[in-house]
C-alpha cells in the first residue's frame, strides 16, 4: 500500500506537467487557511452560486483546475484574490479523473491545511452548518485528533421533468432540486481500502436498476487535514494511507459526518450527459453518461411520493444520513 | 475586593484580554500565567495590553502540557503571587484564557460573600466516580508517568505495561487521600495558603510530578486535608465527552448557557463572537442570587457521548456501519414475518391487517418483484420493487425498510420460494418475530395444475430450503421470537396460535379475535402428499395428513368463517 501511495503522488507529479499556471494567489494562502480543490470543465453557469457558498461556509482560498473550458471560466475568476487556477486541455482520464493533478496541486500547497475537494455541483453540509462556519468543525476535528471528515453524495432532484426549471447563474440550485431519496442506500466494506462503499439513491434507482453494481459510488471523503504524503485513489472515494478512510465506526458509536448536496441534476444535465457520454472521460468509459441518456430519452423525472424535500442539516440527521457524533 | 481571578493562558490571547478586562472593570485583581511556549514577542505585546492597570499580574512562566505538572506549577506560582500582592483577596477563582463569565461578576462576588469559609472544589475518591478514561483510575497515584501521554504515547504505554508487569506500586504519602475532580477551582485564602505554606510541600510536590494529570488531583486532594468547609463542585460549567476532552460552546449555545446560570464556562470556541459580545457586555442587572443549574446543558453533552459510543440502533450509514455480532440492534424496530399463512390462508394479508393494525406485506424477498403492502411500487425511503436492486445487497434492503418505518410495525410473508440472503439476520435479530407454518408451501403445488415430475422435483426443493431455514431458526445463536408449527399442528387449532402472535405483537389492546382467517379448500390434501412420498419424495415438514376418508378435514362441511366466544 505504501508503494502504492508512492506510486499515485509520482504519477500526480509526473502529470502536474501538464498544468499550466493561470492565475496564481497562492501567496495569499496563510497558516491555518482552509482550502478548497476542485476541476472544473465548462461549469462557469455554475461558479458564482458555488463561490458565494463556499466564502460563506468560510473557505479561504480556492484552487482551481481548469480543464479545458470554454465557456469564460477565467472571467468569473480573474483577479480574485483567494482564487488560484491552472489550466490543462489534457485527458481528464488519464489524469485519472482529475484525481492527479489534483493530488500534485495539494502536495505542493495544502500540506498543513484542512482541505475540501468538491465538484462545482456539490455543497458541503455538516453538523451546524447554520450556526457555525466550517473552522468551528476543523478546529474541534483537530482537537479530537481526527484527520479526515467524510460526506456521502446525497444526489439531488427536482419535482418534475429536469428541462422544466431552467438553471439561472448565480441562483441556488437547491431551488430547483431540493428532493431527494431518503433511505434506500446499501453499504458494503471494501476490503482493499478500508472505507465503505455506498450506492444507492435515484442514480441507483431510475439508471441502473438491472444493473445495480455499476451504480455510482456515493461515499465521499472530502475534507482531510492534508498532508503531502497522502493520495485520493479514485476520486475522492478512498484515500491512502488506509488509516484516512476509517471515517465509521464499527463497535457501535456514530462518528461525526456531512454531506455533500449533489445537484447534478437540473436542466443543464441533458446536455451534459450527451456531452460526456461522447467524450468517454468518466469513469468506466462514461458507462455511466451513456445510462443516464438512455434513460434521460423517456421519462427524466425521478421525484416520486416517498421523495423527501431538503430543510437542513437537522432533517438529515434525524433521517440518519449524517450524524453530529458527539459534537455539540 | 474580594475575589481574585487567575487565568492560565496559552492561545487566543486576544480573548483572554478581553476576558480579563471583564474582571478587571469588576475591581478583582487578575494574575496571568502565559505558557512558557508562547514566543516573547506575543506575550510581550500581550502584557503591553494590560501596561497602565495595576491590579494586573504576570507570574512566573511554565511550559504547560496536557495531564503533565506544568499546570500545577503554574497554578502555585501563580497563587502564590496573588495571595501576596493582593491581600484583600479572600477567594481565588482559577480559570483558563478560554473561560467566559456567564453571569455579571457582582453577583459572583455576592454569592461568594455569602458564603466566606467555603471551598469550590470538585474532589471525589477515584473509587466513587466512572470519570477517567483509558482505564487508569486509581493507577494515576500509585504508578509513575514520566512520558508524555500526547507527545510520547508509546513509551507512556509500554512504561505502564512495564510497571503493571513487575507490580511496581508507588507509596502514597502517608495522610494523603488521593481525590480527583475538575481543575478549575475557587478556594479561599485561608485554604490555599494552608497548601502553598504545608511545610510538606515539597514532599508532596515530589509526588505529584509524576502523578498522571496532576492538576486534576493535586490541589482537590490536598484541599482535603486543609480545608474546612468543601463544597464538592466547580463554579465552572466544563462538560467532557468520552475521550476526557472538554467540549467547545460556540454561538448556538447562547441562551442554553445563559439559562444555565452558572458563572463561568469553558471551553468557548475562541471566534464564538456572538457568546464574547453577549456575555462581557452584559449589564449587571438585578443582582440575582440563583443557584447554578447546569441540568439543561448535562443533558445535551450526555446525549452527544451516547451518540458517539452506542449510536442508534438498527442504523447503517456512513460514519457507523458495525461489524456483525457487535450490532447494538440489528434492525432499529420490531418487525413480523409469516411463513405458510397466506399458503393456508387465503385473505391472511388483509385479516392481518385488520387484526395487528400494522402494514402487512406480501413476500417483500419474492423472486420477481417485492410486495409491498398494497402491492406499491415504492416505500417510505424510496425503496423500489426492483427485486435486482433488492437482492444486490439484501441485507440493506430489509434494514433500511425497518429503518424508514421506524414507528410503525411491519409485517411481511416469507417462504422457500424467497430468496433465503436474510436467514440469518433475522434470526439473531431479538427485533423479529418469526412464526412459521412448516410445510404450507405445498398448498400451492397441491393447487397448481403443473405435471406431477415437476410438482415432485418443486416439492423437494422447498422442502430443502424450508429445513435450511428452520435449521438456522433452531440454532443457538437465534435470538428472534420464533414459533415453529407443523402444518397439521396448525390446522388442527388454528385460533390459539394466531391468538398469541397478535397479542405478542400487542398494538391494540388485547381482546380476543373475533373473526379467523379463511382457510383453503384442504379436501384431498392428504392424498397429494401420499402421492408425493409414493414417487419417492417424501415430504415430512407438514407433520402427519392421514390419506382418504381419514383426512380431518373432508370430515368437515366447506369452511367459512367461524366465531369464537
Amino acid at each position: 500500500m505504501r508503494l502504492r501511495r508512492k506510486q499515485r503522488l509520482i504519477r500526480a507529479v509526473r502529470k502536474s506537467q501538464q498544468l499550466r499556471i493561470k492565475q496564481d494567489h497562492t501567496g495569499n494562502i496563510r497558516e491555518g487557511d482552509i482550502l478548497l480543490v476542485s476541476t472544473v470543465r465548462n461549469e462557469a453557469i455554475r461558479m458564482p452560486y458555488f463561490m458565494q457558498y463556499y466564502r460563506n461556509l468560510g473557505i479561504n482560498h480556492f484552487l482551481f483546475v481548469d480543464n479545458g473550458s470554454s465557456d469564460g471560466f477565467m472571467d468569473h475568476v480573474a483577479g480574485q484574490s483567494d482564487v488560484s487556477v491552472w489550466y490543462t486541455d489534457s485527458s481528464y482520464k488519464s489524469a485519472r479523473f482529475g484525481i492527479d493533478w489534483m493530488n500534485a496541486l495539494k502536495r505542493r500547497y495544502a500540506h498543513g491545511h484542512w482541505t475540501l475537494v468538491v465538484d462545482p455541483d456539490e455543497f458541503f453540509i455538516y453538523p451546524f452548518c447554520d450556526s457555525r462556519p466550517i473552522n468551528a468543525l476543523t478546529d474541534w476535528l483537530d482537537n479530537s485528533s481526527i484527520r479526515s471528515f467524510s460526506a456521502m453524495l446525497l444526489d439531488m432532484y427536482p419535482k418534475g421533468r429536469l428541462d422544466e426549471f431552467p438553471y439561472q447563474e448565480g441562483q441556488n440550485p437547491l431551488e430547483i432540486a431540493n428532493w431527494f431519496d431518503a433511505g434506500n442506500y446499501m453499504i458494503s466494506k471494501n476490503p482493499e481500502y478500508g472505507n465503505l462503499w455506498i450506492q444507492g439513491g435515484p442514480r441507483a434507482r431510475a439508471f441502473f436498476p438491472e444493473e445495480p453494481k455499476l451504480a455510482p459510488a456515493l461515499n465521499k471523503t472530502p475534507l482531510v487535514k492534508w498532508d503531502k504524503h497522502y493520495a485520493y485513489v479514485s476520486s475522492t472515494h478512498a484515500l491512502l494511507p488506509r488509516g484516512l478512510n476509517r471515517v465509521y465506526e464499527e463497535w457501535g458509536g456514530e462518528k461525526a459526518s456531512g454531506i455533500l448536496l449533489h445537484t447534478k441534476f437540473l436542466d443543464t444535465f441533458a446536455h451534459k450527459a450527451g456531452e460526456e457520454s461522447l467524450r468517454k472521460q468518466h469513469y468506466r468509459g462514461s458507462i455511466e453518461y451513456a445510462a443516464y441518456l438512455q434513460t434521460l430519452k423517456d421519462n427524466p423525472n425521478l421525484w416520486c411520493k416517498w421523495s423527501e424535500k431538503y430543510i437542513n442539516w437537522r432533517q438529515l440527521e434525524i433521517l440518519g444520513l449524517m450524524s453530529k457524533g458527539n459534537w455539540a | 475586593m474580594s475575589v481574585g481571578v487567575i487565568m492560565l493562558v496559552h492561545s487566543a490571547l486576544h480573548r483572554a484580554t478581553q476576558v480579563a478586562n471583564h474582571w478587571l472593570d469588576a475591581g478583582c485583581p487578575v494574575v496571568i500565567h502565559v505558557d512558557a511556549n508562547v514566543d516573547r514577542k506575543t506575550f510581550r505585546s500581550f502584557q503591553a495590553g494590560f501596561a497602565d492597570n495595576p491590579n494586573v499580574r504576570f507570574s512566573k512562566r511554565h511550559k504547560c502540557e496536557w495531564g503533565m505538572w506544568g499546570l500545577v506549577a503554574a497554578s502555585q506560582s501563580a497563587s502564590e503571587q496573588m495571595l501576596k500582592e493582593f491581600p484583600d483577596v479572600r477567594h481565588v477563582y482559577l480559570s483558563s484564557g478560554s473561560c467566559l463569565p456567564l453571569r455579571p461578576v457582582s453577583e459572583l462576588i455576592a454569592y461568594l460573600d455569602a458564603r466566606p469559609q467555603v471551598d469550590f472544589i470538585e474532589s471525589a475518591t477515584t473509587a466513587d466516580v466512572p470519570w477517567t478514561v483509558g482505564g487508569l483510575d486509581s493507577e494515576r497515584f500509585t504508578l509513575r508517568f514520566p512520558f508524555s501521554w500526547k507527545r510520547q504515547r508509546f513509551l507512556f504505554d509500554r512504561y505502564v505495561d512495564l510497571q503493571r508487569r513487575v507490580k511496581f506500586k508507588r507509596r502514597i504519602p502517608s495522610g494523603l487521600v488521593p481525590h480527583m475532580g475538575s481543575q478549575w477551582w475557587c478556594l479561599t485564602r485561608q485554604t490555599l495558603s494552608a497548601i502553598l505554606e504545608d511545610p510538606d510541600r515539597d514532599h508532596y510536590d515530589r509526588y505529584f510530578k509524576r502523578v498522571w494529570i496532576p492538576d486534576e488531583s493535586y490541589f482537590q486532594s490536598l484541599a482535603r486535608l486543609h480545608s474546612t468547609d468543601i463544597e464538592s463542585r466547580s463554579l465552572t460549567l466544563s462538560k467532557f465527552d468520552h475521550q476526557g476532552k472538554p467540549h467547545n460552546f460556540y454561538d448556538d449555545h447562547l441562551q442554553l448557557l445563559r439559562r444555565s446560570d452558572c458563572f463561568v464556562a469553558r471551553k468557548i470556541w475562541p471566534n464564538a463572537n456572538r457568546l464574547y459580545d453577549a456575555f462581557l457586555n452584559a449589564a449587571p442587572d438585578n443582582n440575582r442570587q440563583v443557584e447554578p443549574n447546569p441540568a439543561k446543558i448535562d443533558r445535551i453533552f450526555a446525549k452527544a457521548v451516547e451518540r458517539r459510543t452506542i449510536g442508534r440502533a438498527g442504523l447503517y450509514m456512513q460514519s457507523r456501519f458495525l461489524d456483525q455480532h457487535w450490532e447494538n440492534g440489528v434492525t432499529s424496530s420490531r418487525y413480523s414475518v409469516f411463513q405458510g399463512f397466506t399458503e393456508l390462508f387465503e385473505d391472511f394479508e388483509s385479516w392481518l391487517g385488520k387484526a395487528s393494525g400494522c402494514r402487512v406485506h406480501g413476500h417483500l424477498f419474492a423472486p420477481d418483484r417485492v410486495e409491498f403492502a398494497g402491492r406499491e411500487s415504492v416505500l417510505n425511503g424510496v425503496l423500489t420493487d426492483n427485486a435486482k436492486l433488492r437482492d444486490y445487497n439484501s441485507q440493506a434492503f430489509l434494514t433500511n425498510l425497518i429503518w424508514n418505518t421506524r414507528g410503525e410495525r411491519q409485517c411481511f410473508q416469507y417462504g422457500p420460494r424467497d430468496s433465503q440472503a436474510n436467514n440469518w439476520l433475522m434470526a439473531k435479530d431479538p427485533n423479529a418475530q418469526i412464526s412459521v407454518i412448516s410445510g404450507a408451501w405445498a398448498v400451492p403445488l397441491f393447487k397448481s395444475n403443473h405435471s406431477f415430475s415437476k410438482l415432485r422435483k418443486q416439492a423437494a426443493r422447498l422442502q430443502k430450503i424450508e429445513s435450511d431455514f428452520l435449521d438456522v431458526l433452531r440454532s443457538p445463536w437465534a435470538k428472534a421470537r420464533v414459533r415453529i408449527w407443523t402444518m397439521a399442528e396448525f390446522v388442527e387449532a388454528p385460533m390459539e396460535p394466531l391468538q398469541s402472535i397478535i397479542d405478542e405483537i400487542g398494538k391494540q389492546a388485547p381482546h380476543r379475535l373475533a373473526e379467523a382467517p379463511r382457510m383453503t379448500d384442504l379436501t384431498g390434501f392428504g392424498q397429494f402428499l401420499q402421492n408425493l412420498k409414493n414417487q419417492g419424495m417424501h415430504p415430512y415438514l407438514m407433520g402427519d395428513f392421514p390419506v382418504g376418508s381419514a383426512d380431518p378435514v373432508e370430515n368437515t362441511p366447506p369452511r367459512r368463517p367461524y366465531l369464537v366466544q
